[in-house]
């Protein structure tokens, strides 16, 4: 799919829309990259690692502000219309949510840290691995869906949001019964289900991503199950 | 080739024999029928397989368009393409161009609008026109708008005339300013104002369908702004189809937009689809100043 971003009139232009396109995929990948940064620390019990993973978080504030500016002066000069439009919106969204793909990894960089401090919590880490590995791949592949406006990619993508649904609801009702087990481990493992929360949320945010891929290719609004909106562009 | 150099006399653009050819090409190939929503319930135009000529070039191809009632029709494309020569077909003002010459069939409320017996001067009562710049008459704004009624014999009494200026002006949002000075020059006035006293100089003859051939182009932002909100007012009461260039004069104004493409209709939608996601790669390059 070409969606011809780079055959505007004005030169200007094209660059303005190209260079809002990479801040957000740059953005996109020191996402992804916490995400993993934020995963590993808790499973090395490395909280070094995640110190890291927090000190980076304002770095990632920064360029979802920076974005919006940009994107407020495109349509404030340039007034832009049909896929332009719509890829300065997706742009302003898919921002949004990465920045609160941020803030999810800097809870569980948190979770790292507490769960160092108080001495690790075997259970639930197979959980936290498989989840984690599960919406990072979801991330990558939103990303790249956008990169290449493939939109059979995104909703392939899109779907694999139930698994990690079903896989957190599942992880959750083991994290319980390891409670009602062992009463001494709620405080451990409550961190480990705050850790499951967060991840499962990426799997969400990923899934907004992928639905802003439709948006910016076929122009149909898909969000909040509103899928039969792209069978009817 | 020559049959394809659309442009009318006078209005041709320099184009070299390759780019023509370039165009044709793409024309034919990605123009086969107007996409879209070009017909409506309520039409009070309606126009099917419209072609216009000037000589032998034929500078509008097949075009069919319903215009409904209180419903602002906007009518975009690049230079020559064709938006004017057609809302000119509307009211006959084509007539005045020689060798010009419109087949099709055109209605305004199912009665031919090129019939044999049509005159064309009550036809223009009923299809008013406002141009790109603004022309009021030499004389005094209270002249300007009387005229047409007086012509038409519509108000013959001083009082009737006197009500008539003052709610063509009224409606025109132009009445607060020249209450004071009806008997001033209508040349006097602002841009802007001229050209909201040309359209109540159009609407003192009470038309039904007001054609606005690019009516901001030679306004600033705030003079066209009050023309929006004017146009916006008269949907209520009229049928409007407007010429502009200006893209968000169109997404601003209007209800649907026709996109023209060398004389041929490409994509008729409602206005929000149009600048959103419209559906023709054609309109989509125009709105988005791509290549097209």
């Amino acid at each position: 799919m070409d969606m011809h971003f780079d055959q505007h009139i004005s030169r200007q232009f094209n660059e303005d829309l190209e260079s809002l396109k990479t801040e957000m995929l740059e953005m996109g990948g020191l996402v992804t990259s916490q995400v993993a940064d934020a995963v590993e620390a808790l499973a090395n019990a490395d909280s070094e690692q995640a110190e890291k993973v927090l000190r980076i978080e304002e770095e990632i504030d920064k360029r979802e502000m920076a974005i919006d500016e940009h994107a407020t002066l495109i349509i404030a000069k340039r007034q832009p219309a049909a896929s332009d439009l719509r890829m300065v919106m997706s742009v302003i969204r898919i921002a949004r949510d990465l920045e609160r793909v941020g803030d999810e990894a800097s809870k569980v960089a948190k979770m790292a840290i507490a769960l160092t401090d108080e001495g690790t919590a075997p259970r639930g880490y197979t959980e936290i691995r498989h989840i984690a590995n599960a919406v990072r791949k979801m991330l990558n592949d939103a990303l790249d869906a956008y990169t290449r406006f493939d939109v059979q990619a995104a909703m392939r993508t899109l779907a694999e949001d139930e698994q990690v649904d079903m896989d957190y609801r599942s992880a959750v009702r083991e994290m319980v019964t390891y409670m009602m087990e062992d009463p001494r481990s709620i405080s451990r493992v409550i961190n480990v289900l705050w850790t499951l929360r967060a991840l499962e949320r990426i799997g969400d945010h990923a899934k907004n991503i992928c639905e802003q891929v439709v948006y910016l290719v076929e122009g149909a609004d898909i969000r909040h199950g509103h899928e039969s909106n792209l069978k009817n562009t | 080739m020559n049959t394809m150099t659309l442009d009318a006399p006078g209005y041709s653009e320099p184009a070299s024999p390759q780019t023509l050819e370039k165009e044709t090409v793409d024309t034919r190939t990605k123009v086969r029928e107007t996409v879209g929503t070009p017909f409506c319930d309520n039409a009070k135009l309606k126009m099917r397989n419209v072609n216009v000529f000037y000589n032998e070039t034929q500078a509008i191809h097949n075009v069919s368009l319903d215009i409904g009632r209180n419903e602002v029709v906007a009518m975009i494309g690049p230079s020559g393409c064709g938006k004017s020569t057609f809302l000119r077909c509307l009211n006959r003002m084509n007539d005045t161009i020689e060798g010009c010459r419109v087949e099709g069939d055109l209605t305004l409320d199912d009665e031919p609008i090129y019939g044999p017996k049509v005159d064309v001067v009550p036809l223009r009562a009923r299809v008013g026109m406002v141009f790109q710049k603004p022309n009021p008459f030499p004389k005094t704004i209270y002249e300007n708008v009387a005229y047409g009624p007086k012509i038409h014999g519509i108000g013959s009494r001083r009082a009737e005339l006197d009500e008539i200026v003052e709610n063509s002006l009224r409606r025109a949002g132009l009445w607060n300013e020249v209450k004071d000075r009806l008997d001033k020059p209508g040349t006097g006035l602002s841009g802007g104002q001229q050209q909201r006293l040309c359209i109540a100089r159009a609407i003192a003859v009470s038309p039904e369908v007001i054609l606005m051939d690019e009516p901001c182009s030679a306004l600033d932002p705030i003079a066209t702004a009050r023309i929006e909100e004017l146009i916006d007012e008269l949907r209520k009461n009229y049928t409007i189809a407007i010429v502009t260039h200006s893209m968000q004069q169109a997404a601003r104004v209007s209800q649907r937009t026709a996109y023209f493409h060398l004389g041929h209709l490409v994509e008729v939608n409602d206005t929000e689809t149009v600048f959103t996601n419209p559906e023709h790669e054609l309109t989509e390059a125009y709105i988005t100043g791509r290549f097209g």
